[in-house]
């Protein structure tokens, strides 16, 4: 869906900036003398901004909130620790085991990371499943995130947290029902 | 007299010192906005230099030039150096030195306050190079954000050259501020009425209340994190009642206000030039004076759009989505404008024009990617990558660095009184364009496809290697274009043939003089009825070379201009400037050992150099204004005006108000970091609130009556009175902090702390202000002559008391209530 939102946002912009440099570009070509300032001012610079302002905005908007968490009856709920510069996470279903720098989540399922982190500011992006949220002192920030099919999934530390930053990395593992159950019985998969 | 002896006359009275001298002693805008803009060019190409170096390590993948612990310094100062050094100094140097001639008269309102303000700047930046060369500069990024820049993720000198060094340069940029907004207000020729003023006047406006409202947030930041750094105590840290979410609103109540702090004095140049090279007037005026106010204004409600994804709830982020979004219309409303003034006139392709046209696509194209970012689920996944670092460049490389450039070459036959004459300049326009673009634009790319800022290197085989290799040649490209901006600035001021007055044929008062401007500006000050004076008058240069308009008569043989009423433009007082003096290079030295004590933690020297600031400020101002009055003078056209000594509102006053906006605006942040502890961050309520008492409140009470009544009285006994209350305010601190004697048991106590140190520093300001007053009297001032001082004394021990009442209240409340 973000993808979708890039293309209609790169579209339009590629109309809007070929509109204004027409504009300029017709200053030259057209012969000097009186312009209405109204139609500058108020159509070009008040109207023409606001219409499609408020266009995108509710656009975006509305994809927001179908990216919001919302409480199903299948989600799963897993715990995500940063610090310099590793991943730790736990998860609601198995109390008691901690993987390091792999995340294991059922696939086709809702999640919902609570991100925390040890140290400094942190923050939480696997790129093909959800936006980055931070991960701030003291704070718990959650993100849904679902894979959309079994497999392993990148993911990146995303906000600069000192020299181990280029390498502060994870791996997501999104595992098919029969994996995931596994899983849960405690089987390293 | 005639027109060559009124010019060595009036330059034997205005001139800096000759020689090496006049460089440390020069209070003149002209050689002070200068010396601004070498400055400042000086950082850009350091700068430059450093943005090589990143590129030169992002060539290539798994790059082993440079290591992540240099890299992270070297994008930490880019960052940095462009913002505070380059940028904002680079607005203040042009400001300097265009506002007092393109405003008719012949300084900024406050010379001294322009010197002292250079010095700090050339101090701080020193202070941050010696940083980069010794090889400990800051690491933590341009944002600091801590615990990283804090102790825990940064616990050698770094970060202090980061908070200190440009907390230094900062008061730079507040002097600047406080100068323009008193200058564009009361510095005007006489009869300029506001709506008269030229377009730059208005931005430059625009842009200093921005400072004065936009920094005060950043500096409290620092001086809260250098505090957790030095003595632990602990605002950011989350386990005694710190946050450091708290770092990031007030890092970004100023970062936002300040892309539109750099953007706004671009955009002032670019409404001065455009209308000039399209041969006609700018179109909608009163407009783009309101989009300028607006954006101004807007720029404000935007900081959260940098936290988008720091867990903010979503409605709350619909709602600086929106906010974020509709910048965007001022911003429309500008650009629409300036391209209606292209289709009114007939435009000229002259080099100033290209640049101009260069930063409308490149502009163009960052206000777009701008408008997409604001976009919240966009957002979520450009964030802190290559897609922002391309956006940023755009929109402050598009925004400020090209329209700068044109400034640049508007105003050179203005600086070096030469044609420009080589054509090396469009040479270098075809290497920074299509460099600039061929960097940046593929950056929005390797964003897309993911690649982070700030890593030192990457793997091959992520589809970036093209990318970055082309804009990384790119990049050179355009640094060699730059570089021979700067070859031909330099040859043509030194070769170029000398040039006529006003080669562009515009219509401000900056052209009407000759070039390279004369110490004194003006030979006598113009009578401004219209927006263009030269359009009305061609012959006006002529006529105020030989003493037509008013103070053309040098006689009195002193720094001498008009001041006017803001509105109407109205001449209200004769201002008699200071003369040149090395007080404010000594001064800004004094104030950089303090910082230095607290640099190199040699606290010993910080009571030390704060005293010796105390000294150099008494000095400062036992010259100010005379100590009988003068009665009216003649100031030329049969007009008769007293001075500003007599004035119950004199320039200090003016400074004094807006310099208090700031400190307001300081005060007002401090109060919301304490709210925002008290309601957000984890690990409150502390252990125990303060339970004061009703001591101390009775003291600030009984003092603050004192405080407040005294000034009201003309006498010796109210000055008394005035002194007695400001110590019994002071004395009110003490059984108040006597229940938290430990500042770093808990960000609560720390903050009391504060309150109590910024508390216990305005009394001690307003307690010398006063001492001064009551000096005065005593050495025979007249009442008429200090009259205005004590409004100044009264302004500033009014805030005091409304300060220690709202510290009391802060501070007491939470016990109460619990």
């Amino acid at each position: 869906m973000i993808a979708q939102l890039w293309w209609v946002l790169l579209a339009g912009a590629t109309l809007i900036f070929l509109f204004v440099a027409g504009l300029i570009a017709w200053a030259w070509r057209r012969p000097s003398g009186e312009t209405d300032e109204r139609r500058f001012v108020i159509w070009l610079g008040l109207a023409f901004p606001m219409i499609v302002l408020a266009a995108l905005l509710a656009y975006g908007l509305i994809v927001g909130e179908r990216l919001l968490p919302r409480a199903t009856p299948d989600l799963v709920r897993v715990h995500a620790e940063a610090r310099q510069w590793d991943w730790r996470f736990r998860y609601d279903d198995l109390p008691g085991l901690e993987t390091d720098n792999v995340l294991h989540i059922p696939a086709d399922r809702p999640v919902d990371v609570a991100i925390t982190t040890a140290d400094v500011v942190h923050a939480f992006w696997v790129p093909r499943l959800a936006g980055k949220l931070d991960a701030v002192p003291g704070h718990v920030n959650v993100l849904r995130i679902e894979a959309d099919a079994p497999g392993r999934y990148e993911g990146l530390g995303s906000e600069f947290n000192g020299v181990g930053y280029r390498d502060h990395r994870f791996t997501v593992i999104a595992h098919d029902d029969a994996g995931w159950q596994a899983f849960l019985q405690g089987e390293t998969p | 007299m005639n027109a060559l002896r009124r010019h060595r006359a009036l330059s034997r009275i205005w001139a800096s010192d000759p020689g090496w001298k006049g460089w440390f002693t020069t209070v003149n805008h002209t050689d002070l906005g200068r010396m601004f803009l070498v400055v400042a060019t000086f950082f850009f190409v350091v700068g430059g230099i450093l943005a090589m170096l990143i590129r030169a390590q992002l060539a290539s993948p798994r790059s082993a030039f440079l290591g992540p612990d240099h890299y992270n310094q070297i994008f930490t100062m880019h960052g940095t150096i462009m913002m505070f050094l380059f940028a904002i100094p680079f607005f203040e140097g042009l400001a300097v030195y265009l506002l007092p001639k393109m405003l008719g008269t012949r300084d900024l309102a406050f010379p001294r306050l322009t010197a002292y303000g250079f010095w700090c700047y050339v101090f701080g930046g020193s202070m941050m190079i010696f940083a980069l060369l010794a090889g400990v500069a800051p690491d933590s990024g341009w944002f600091m954000y801590p615990p990283l820049s804090s102790t825990i993720g940064a616990p050698g000198i770094n970060s202090d050259f980061w908070l200190i060094g440009i907390t230094f340069v900062e008061i730079s940029a507040i002097s600047a501020a406080v100068e323009i907004t008193v200058t564009v207000l009361r510095y005007r020729a006489p009869g300029m009425k506001l709506s008269q003023m030229p377009i730059f006047a208005w931005y430059a406006l625009v842009t200093a209340v921005m400072i004065l409202t936009g920094f005060p947030p950043l500096i409290l930041g620092s001086i809260l994190l250098e505090l957790e750094r030095a003595f632990g105590l602990p605002f950011f840290q989350v386990a005694q009642g710190g946050d450091a979410l708290l770092w990031q609103h007030l890092f970004w109540l100023f970062g936002h206000p300040e892309v539109y702090i750099i953007f706004l004095p671009a955009a002032g140049a670019i409404s001065t030039i455009l209308p000039v090279m399209a041969r006609t007037t700018l179109m909608g005026y009163g407009w783009i004076v309101a989009a300028a106010v607006s954006l101004g204004v807007l720029s404000f409600g935007l900081w959260v759009h940098h936290m988008f994804t720091t867990g903010i709830p979503h409605m709350g982020l619909a709602f600086f989505s929106a906010a974020s979004t509709l910048v965007a219309v001022p911003t429309a409303v500008q650009i629409f404008a300036w391209i209606g003034t292209l289709w009114k006139g007939r435009p000229e392709m002259h080099l100033p024009m290209l640049w101009l046209l260069a930063f409308f696509a490149t502009f163009v194209i960052g206000g777009l990617t701008g408008v997409m970012v604001a976009i919240v689920p966009f957002d979520w996944q450009a964030h802190d990558t290559y897609f922002i670092v391309a956006h940023l460049h755009y929109v402050l490389v598009g925004g400020f660095v090209f329209p700068m450039i044109a400034a640049l070459y508007y105003w050179m036959p203005h600086f070096t009184g030469r044609k420009t004459y080589f054509k090396l300049g469009h040479a270098a326009f075809w290497l920074v364009v299509p460099g600039f673009h061929g960097t940046f634009l593929m950056l929005h790319w390797a964003g897309l496809l993911g690649m982070r800022r700030r890593i030192d290197s990457y793997e091959s085989g992520q589809g970036w290697e093209a990318i970055n290799i082309i804009a990384s040649i790119s990049g050179f490209v355009m640094a060699i274009g730059f570089a021979l901006v700067v070859i031909d600035v330099v040859v043509n001021a030194v070769v170029a043939i000398r040039g006529s007055r006003d080669p562009w044929g515009a219509g401000t008062l900056d052209w009407a003089m000759p070039t390279p401007a004369a110490p004194y500006n003006f030979a006598s000050l113009a009578h401004v009825t219209s927006r263009d004076p030269l359009y009305d008058d061609p012959k006006l240069p002529v006529r105020l070379a030989r003493g037509e308009g008013y103070l053309g008569d040098p006689d009195r043989a002193r720094r001498e201009t008009l001041s006017v009423d803001i509105a109407t433009g109205a001449p209200r007082y004769v201002v008699v400037f200071p003369g040149n003096t090395a007080l404010p290079m000594l001064m800004s030295a004094v104030t950089g050992l303090f910082f230095l004590g607290m640099l190199l933690k040699a606290y010993w020297l910080v009571p030390i150099s704060a005293l010796g600031v105390i000294a150099c400020a008494l000095i400062w101002v036992r010259g100010l204004g005379s100590r009988v009055p003068e009665g009216a003078l003649p100031v030329g056209r049969g007009l008769s005006l007293a001075t500003a000594a007599e004035a119950a509102d004199p320039p200090g006053w003016w400074g004094s108000v807006f310099l208090l906006l700031a400190n307001g605006t300081f005060f007002g942040s401090l109060l919301f970091g304490y709210a925002f502890l008290f309601s957000i961050a984890p690990n409150w309520p502390p252990p125990a609130y303060l339970e004061p008492g009703p001591l101390p409140l009775l003291l600030v009470l009984l003092g603050a009556g004192l405080a407040f009544i005294g000034p009201r009285f003309d006498t010796l006994t109210g000055q008394g009175a005035t002194l007695v209350g400001l110590i019994l305010i002071a004395g009110a601190a003490l059984p108040l902090l006597s229940g938290s004697t430990d500042p770093t048991r808990h960000a609560y106590d720390a903050t009391v702390w504060v309150f109590v140190g910024y508390g216990l520093l305005h009394c001690v300001v307003s307690l010398l202000m006063w001492s001064v007053v009551a000096g005065r009297r005593l050495t025979g001032h007249s009442a008429q002559t200090s009259l205005g001082t004590k409004r100044i004394a009264r302004l500033w021990s009014d805030y005091t008391l409304l300060v220690a009442l709202l510290t009391d209240a802060a501070i007491g409340l939470p016990g109460v209530l619990t």
